[in-house]
């Protein structure tokens, strides 16, 4: 027998693949990391936007009928779906990534989430109005 | 409400004759002010002498009592019945520790981490004790106040699926407490400490799920601690590649 023998034999547990499934905290980041996918295509779509009005009206035009195609509009609801859930959930844990102090006092949170989306709706008004005229 | 009773699913794991946990269930009578430690504490008293786990003070402080109650982790002196029945609870040991026995979890590693981040100040200047206390001011001592209530329970690193991918991660306790010391004005060791924050089992371990901060019992932001440490550290890179040391 030895000397200090010991019963101890911690188990280890496996994380299931499932994981992100099992709560419904999970699930949601999961999705807001997840938007990341849609906004790669739909950069990707555009830079190709780019590249082929660089190439002359012609293939500009033909960019644009493809743009029409049931699937390429189906694709960008889900896509803006999914850029405002990013959006959101981001502007909801901003507050947390700033440490602004005012007169001894830490600015609300509120605050800074109100900041995030008046900016939000700044930046859309001057996109609207660039595309507009 | 009297004579009414509630199922209880423990998960069980005795090391010296179970090769995996396994779940038994205990009926106990309801009473709307039992907690689940209470519930767990009337098992032991009453049903089943051989159930582990910790438990202390009984009152959210000491830090003993972490579980996953029906998957969530919580403090069991935190919880109540009453908030579950008439279901049946599950209750198993802290999520992504090693289980020691029944409801106890190894926690080596946890405290590891927290003393490797030097949680002690570092003053600037040594003082002799004839020379005085190191003076703070109360808006000083907000800038850290929220992150030194930590009790060291471990409910974060259960909620963190970070730390249960790599458990290299050095963590949401051990990073919120290493801000409590950096953010205290009679503290000079942030340099040292920075070193921790830099690193890719530091604060880039974490990638915002935020769990950490929601399952806190005692309001700690571990979330909001790595988030700005994430600000620091990329400053702390720039300023390195223009005036390398």
């Amino acid at each position: 027998m030895q000397p200090h023998s010991s019963k101890r034999k911690p188990y280890q547990r496996e994380l299931p693949v499932d994981w992100w499934l099992k709560h419904a905290f999970y699930t949601k980041y999961m999705i807001r990391e997840g938007t990341s996918i849609a906004i790669t295509i739909y950069s990707c779509i555009l830079a190709w936007g780019l590249l082929r009005l660089s190439q002359g009206e012609q293939a500009w035009q033909g960019w644009l009928e493809a743009l029409q195609h049931p699937i390429a509009i189906l694709f960008h609801v889900l896509a803006l779906g999914l850029a405002l859930y990013h959006t959101i959930t981001w502007f909801d844990l901003a507050p947390k990534a700033a440490d602004i102090w005012l007169k001894g006092k830490k600015l609300e949170d509120k605050v800074i989430v109100m900041a995030h989306y008046v900016g939000f709706a700044l930046a859309t008004i001057a996109a609207l109005i660039i595309i507009t005229y | 409400m009297t004579n009414s009773t509630i199922d209880i699913d423990i998960l069980r794991y005795r090391p010296e004759q179970d090769n995996a946990p396994f779940v038994q269930t205990y009926r106990i009578p309801y009473d709307e002010e039992m907690s689940m430690l209470e519930a767990l504490q009337y098992i032991k008293d009453e049903v089943d002498g051989t159930l582990s786990f910790r438990w202390s003070c009984r009152m959210a402080i000491c830090g003993s009592c972490g579980m996953m109650i029906d998957g969530v982790p919580k403090l069991g002196c935190k919880a109540f019945l009453r908030d579950y029945y008439p279901n049946k609870i599950k209750l198993e040991p802290l999520a992504n520790f090693p289980i020691e026995r029944d409801l106890v979890v190894v926690m080596d590693d946890f405290i590891t981490k927290l003393e490797s981040i030097k949680p002690y100040i570092i003053p600037a200047e040594e003082k002799s004790l004839e020379q005085g206390e190191y003076i703070q001011t109360p808006e000083q001592m907000a800038k850290y106040k929220q992150f030194s209530m930590c009790i060291n329970c471990g409910l974060c690193y259960a909620a963190c699926p970070q730390y249960a991918l790599n458990t290299e991660f050095t963590g949401p306790a051990a990073l919120a407490l290493l801000a409590r010391y950096n953010r205290d004005s009679r503290d000079a060791g942030s340099a040292e400490r920075m070193a921790i924050v830099n690193a890719e089992e530091g604060v880039w371990g974490c990638t915002f799920v935020g769990y950490c901060s929601k399952v806190c019992p005692k309001g700690v932001d571990p979330a909001a601690a790595i988030q700005l440490f994430k600000v620091e550290s990329a400053k702390d890179y720039l300023i390195g590649m223009f005036k390398p040391e």
